[in-house]
């Protein structure tokens, strides 16, 4: 290992220091959130806490592994990686262990079991930065775009068929990918993506007449400019409202046909349709009061009340941001929120410098990744986003979660740190 | 538009910038909630909260009349937040007041602590209401202290206690296996507390109040929207008589074994009596731990529910089954005859001198051994069959299908299977080397043979019922009517024609009402009953006095089985009890106060005898 003193050397410091602060926090707040059962160690190993920390102590193995191996391997090995992934999906499809109404886990035994879609971004992002970063590879191109469809689309569908909305919810993140390597209309899917969030929200809080009485006074106006300034494209317009029109009628269909009851209790509880704070709603209230009394300055470490008295559920896991919030206040928030944010524009930094395409793509997947995890996590627990269970990045207890985003980064860190050698 | 790799590069902005705005919208709703929203800061003003779990009503047992069993009474718990616990308090005085010495007292906190320093404990458990008084009068002077109000049972007429059954602190594994439960809760340890711990218990509520620094309750916290209700558990009305149960009790003071009375329409228990027995609010309050040991160290064994888990040889009570299937097989009919030769008989003595040859209804009358140790030789040989271990498989199925050698399953916890031999455990025993002659014993209820009290009694109610029954349970109804576990009120087929059984229970009748009854001595005025002694070899000292019984003949309302340990014949104390209870059961009243007063004052447990 010649280059083993050089590799520490180039790797990005200020991004692995983020993660460690992410991870540790994470951990601390595991400990703590654990605290309400008798008094143990942090080190504990029968506890979540001690768990966590042998979690960490593999993923840091793995990803100094990662950082030791040839940058070119992750290109070469890209589809059979993806190709392995779509396999466990489709076995815990088969053989999978049903827990909590999502059948997502293989169990190997002895207490390991891991949840295979973890690792299905990873290997999605593998294979589209590798689709992608071909010389010929160009998205105005039909057969390219098709590929890229199918890359992201097959595991999403493997993920949704295991009752797992929130993990295939993240696979919309490769849009970002796709906008940024020059997809034809990616901008506008993001725009259309939005309006279409906002009609949804607007037509279940008033109703599907008042949106299309809105929607067709819209277009009123809209045809007026275009016939007074005797523009160009009005059809592409007509196209547009008439797509809304439709959307208004199919949001209330969806919403009460196919939806099933607890994903539209959920999101009459978000919004506030739905008071329901003993039954559905039960876990909003309970997180955001504990994120709500801890004020500016928290509780202090290891004080909080509500997340120890088991009000918030899942509070080791999806709700970690729960015990941040209350523990530590507004303060922890920011922090907390800054580091990410920080993270996530360092990776799409460094994505840019990379002369490789597959490095650049690859950084903008895991960026996506992170960042989907992180909005709708976050939003969830203080009442922006519907409950949807995943885990929060590097904070949530899971062994998975954090094996599966510390090999996502540490590969992107070692292709930024390989990048000065490609010539 | 424009692709160029330059354009292309500019898009990150875009990307970064969706990004900080979802960032920047997260920090302003933070903000809100957490630093401009007063609503959930009440508590940061000095107050700490104090989250009081309200413990429902746990649900109340009648018995089939409504009469009151188990009711419910208020004590308190003095629990303890220890990090809320003040250094400076006079923990002198303290002590006095709960009566606990300074060593308990650090103690105490100091295993409170090892749980949570945040959540409350049990600091002393159970305090009377009189006592609970006076403390709480001081209590202020006390942070980290309140009082919890919880419930225990009580037992207005102190019988039934092991039907009834207890409830005990929980235990590290039922706390795993149910997350509705938390340390310091109780639970149902035995008997119907047990089984229906789901129904009884209810569900607990929670109060989150805030306490300012000199420990004053200042009313709910975030306007009570934490708080929650208890719902009170369901009310349980047994098919239990607790008149009757009360009298089976007073007959078998001073003896060894149980009484088990059934209502054979339904299958419902109407005395579950095993003896000797103890008062059930012994195991209630402070006494609990201290009085139960008492018990399990007792050497007559109180707590074991003999009618459910004492398993013994069926003796003569088992001719009435054998009868039943030789019948159904077609291997006799009621009037086949086999010789009997008295003490002098073989392979079997008869133990009684009768005319020979009887028929079925004299053999059931006078008991005669020859007579059914052939029918099960004919029955087992029957050609039908092939050979002999195909035709003891056919019985085997019989027996099963008349409730033996398993478990009913209801709702009785802690229930025996008792043991009817397999073919393959003679095969095995024998070496396959085996017939009618080496397990003759069967025949007359004896050898491997072993049956609980509660299934010798199921025997007489389908007799009653001439060829059905329903599983013997406990519950009748639950007080808010709805649906008792269908598994009780399914009708098992025994798969006996009706046919057979007039013979059957004619020679019960006679047990009574014959010349040669073996009950004659205990017949019941104005009542018509059907029955059967039985006496259970005992190696280890006097043979046990069985009887099981039904009344009236024409429309059986109570069917039931007793077993007398020590008691000799079956005749002897056995019979005469049965009668009385089926008398009382009836009647509501016993025209034998002679034969109610010998009985009740007859002493044959050793233990009781020995101390005299």
């Amino acid at each position: 290992m010649t280059d083993r003193n050089s590799i520490i050397g180039k790797v990005d410091w200020p991004l692995l220091l983020m993660y460690f602060a992410l991870v540790v926090i994470g951990w601390l707040s595991i400990y703590s959130a654990g605290m309400s059962e008798g008094y143990h160690t942090i080190y504990d190993m029968s506890q979540f806490c001690g768990k966590q920390m042998m979690w960490m102590g593999i993923s840091l193995a793995v990803g100094f592994v990662i950082l030791l191996l040839d940058a070119k391997f992750f290109d070469a090995f890209a589809f059979w990686i993806y190709t392995v992934v779509i396999l466990l999906l489709l076995v815990v499809l088969v053989y999978g262990r049903a827990t909590k109404g999502a059948t997502s886990w293989i169990d190997f035994g002895g207490g390991i079991k891991l949840q295979p879609s973890e690792f299905a971004k990873l290997g999605t992002a593998l294979a589209l930065a590798c689709l992608l970063g071909r010389q010929d590879a160009d998205l105005r191109d039909r057969k390219t775009r098709i590929g890229s469809y199918l890359v992201i689309l097959i595991p999403a569908g493997l993920v949704l068929l295991q009752h797992d909305a929130g993990s295939a919810l993240v696979f919309a993140s490769f849009i970002f990918v796709l906008y940024r390597e020059g997809l034809p209309g990616a901008g506008a899917i993001m725009l259309i993506a939005v309006a279409a969030a906002t009609v949804f929200v607007l037509t279940l809080l008033w109703s599907p007449k008042v949106m299309c009485i809105v929607i067709g006074s819209m277009f009123a106006l809209t045809l007026a400019y275009y016939l007074l300034n005797k523009k160009k494209g009005l059809w592409k317009m007509v196209m547009v409202f008439a797509f809304f029109i439709a959307f208004v009628f199919a949001v209330d269909y969806v919403f009460f046909n196919v939806l099933e009851p607890h994903q539209r209790i959920r999101i009459e509880v978000i919004l506030g349709l739905n008071d329901d704070i003993k039954g559905a709603g039960y876990n909003l209230h309970q997180s955001r009061i504990a994120i709500g009394s801890g004020g500016f300055w928290g509780k202090g470490f290891l004080q909080g009340t509500q997340t120890k008295y088991d009000f918030v559920p899942e509070q080791h896991t999806d709700f970690i941001f729960c015990t941040i919030g209350e523990e530590s206040g507004f303060k922890g928030s920011l922090v907390v929120i800054l580091l990410y944010i920080g993270l996530l524009v360092r990776i799409i930094r460094l994505a840019e410098r990379q002369k490789l395409a597959f490095s650049r793509i690859y950084g903008y997947a895991v960026a996506g990744i992170i960042f989907v995890h992180v909005a709708i996590n976050i939003g969830m627990t203080i009442g922006l986003v519907p409950v949807i269970g995943i885990p929060l990045p590097f904070l949530s207890y899971g062994g998975s979660s954090l094996l599966a985003f510390t090999i996502m980064l540490a590969i992107f860190v070692k292709q930024d740190a390989n990048r000065l050698k490609i010539l | 538009m424009n692709y160029s790799p330059k354009n292309l590069a500019r898009r990150q902005y875009v990307i970064i910038g969706i990004f900080a705005v979802v960032g920047v919208v997260f920090l302003i709703k933070l903000f809100a909630l957490q630093v401009l929203d007063k609503d959930l800061k009440q508590s940061a003003d000095n107050n700490v909260l104090r989250y009081v779990t309200q413990y429902p009503a746990r649900g109340k047992v009648f018995d089939r009349n409504g009469k009151l069993l188990v009711y419910n009474e208020a004590v308190y718990d003095l629990m303890v937040v220890p990090g809320q616990v003040s250094k400076t308090i006079d923990t002198m005085e303290f002590c006095r007041l709960l009566n606990i010495s300074k060593d308990s007292y650090v103690e105490r906190i100091v295993k409170a602590k090892n749980h949570s320093r945040i959540k409350a404990s049990v600091f002393v458990a159970q305090i009377s209401k009189e006592d609970y008084a006076h403390i709480v009068e001081i209590l202020y002077r006390y942070p980290g202290f309140f009082f919890q109000t919880r419930t225990i049972r009580h037992y207005p007429s102190a019988i039934a206690a092991h039907t009834l059954g207890d409830i005990g602190p929980i235990d590290q594994k039922q706390l795993d296996a149910d997350p509705y439960y938390k340390r310091d809760d109780y639970v149902g340890q035995s008997g119907i507390e047990k089984f229906y711990e789901k129904e009884l218990r209810g569900k607990k509520g929670l109060r989150v109040v805030m306490v300012d620094v000199h420990n004053r309750e200042k009313g709910s916290y975030l306007n009570g929207m934490l708080d929650s209700l208890p719902v009170p558990g369901k009310d349980i009305y047994l098919g239990l008589d607790a008149q009757l149960q009360a009298y089976g009790e007073q007959l078998m003071h001073g003896k060894i074994g149980s009484i088990v009375a059934i209502e054979p329409k339904t299958g419902q228990i109407l005395a579950f009596v095993t003896s000797p027995t103890y008062d059930p609010n012994l195991l209630v309050g402070r006494a609990r731990a201290e009085n139960y040991n008492k018990l399990l160290n007792n050497p007559e064994k109180p707590l074991i529910n003999r009618a459910i888990s004492g398993t013994y040889p069926p003796g003569s009570t088992f001719k009435m089954v054998n009868g039943l299937i030789a019948l159904q097989s077609g291997s006799i009919t009621p009037a086949t005859q086999f010789h009997c030769n008295g003490p002098g008989s073989t392979p079997i003595k008869c133990t009684h001198f009768h005319g020979s040859s009887p028929d079925l209804a004299n053999a059931i009358e006078n008991s005669c051994n020859p007579y059914f140790y052939e029918a099960f030789k004919t029955t087992i040989n029957n050609s039908k069959f092939g050979d002999i271990k195909k035709g003891y498989e056919y019985w085997y199925q019989m027996t099963q299908a008349l409730g033996l050698g398993h478990k009913f399953d209801t709702d009785i916890p802690y229930e025996r299977p008792g043991n009817i031999p397999t073919r393959a455990y003679y095969d095995k025993a024998y070496g396959g080397r085996w017939n009618s002659v080496t397990i003759r014993s069967l025949g007359i209820g004896q050898g491997e043979i072993l049956v609980t009290p509660l299934q010798l009694a199921n025997i007489a109610a389908l007799i009653a019922n001439e060829g059905y029954y329903y599983p013997p349970h406990l519950i009748r109804a639950f007080g808010d009517s709805t649906a008792i576990p269908e598994k009780m009120t399914t009708r098992v087929e025994t798969g006996i024609e009706q046919r057979h059984f007039k013979v059957i229970k004619a020679g019960m009748n006679s047990v009574f009402e014959g010349a040669h009854g073996t009950a004659r001595g205990s017949k019941i005025p104005g009542i018509s009953a059907g029955g059967k002694t039985g006496t259970a070899q005992n190696p280890h000292g006097d043979n046990h006095s069985i009887f099981i019984a039904f009344a009236p003949v024409d429309d059986p309302k109570i069917a039931l089985s007793i077993i007398i340990e020590n008691g000799g014949y079956g005749s002897t104390w056995a019979a005469p009890i049965a009668s009385l209870m089926m008398e009382k059961y009836i009647k509501g009243y016993s025209e034998r106060p002679a034969v109610e007063d010998r009985m009740m004052k007859g002493v044959i447990n050793y233990a009781i005898k020995k101390k005299k």
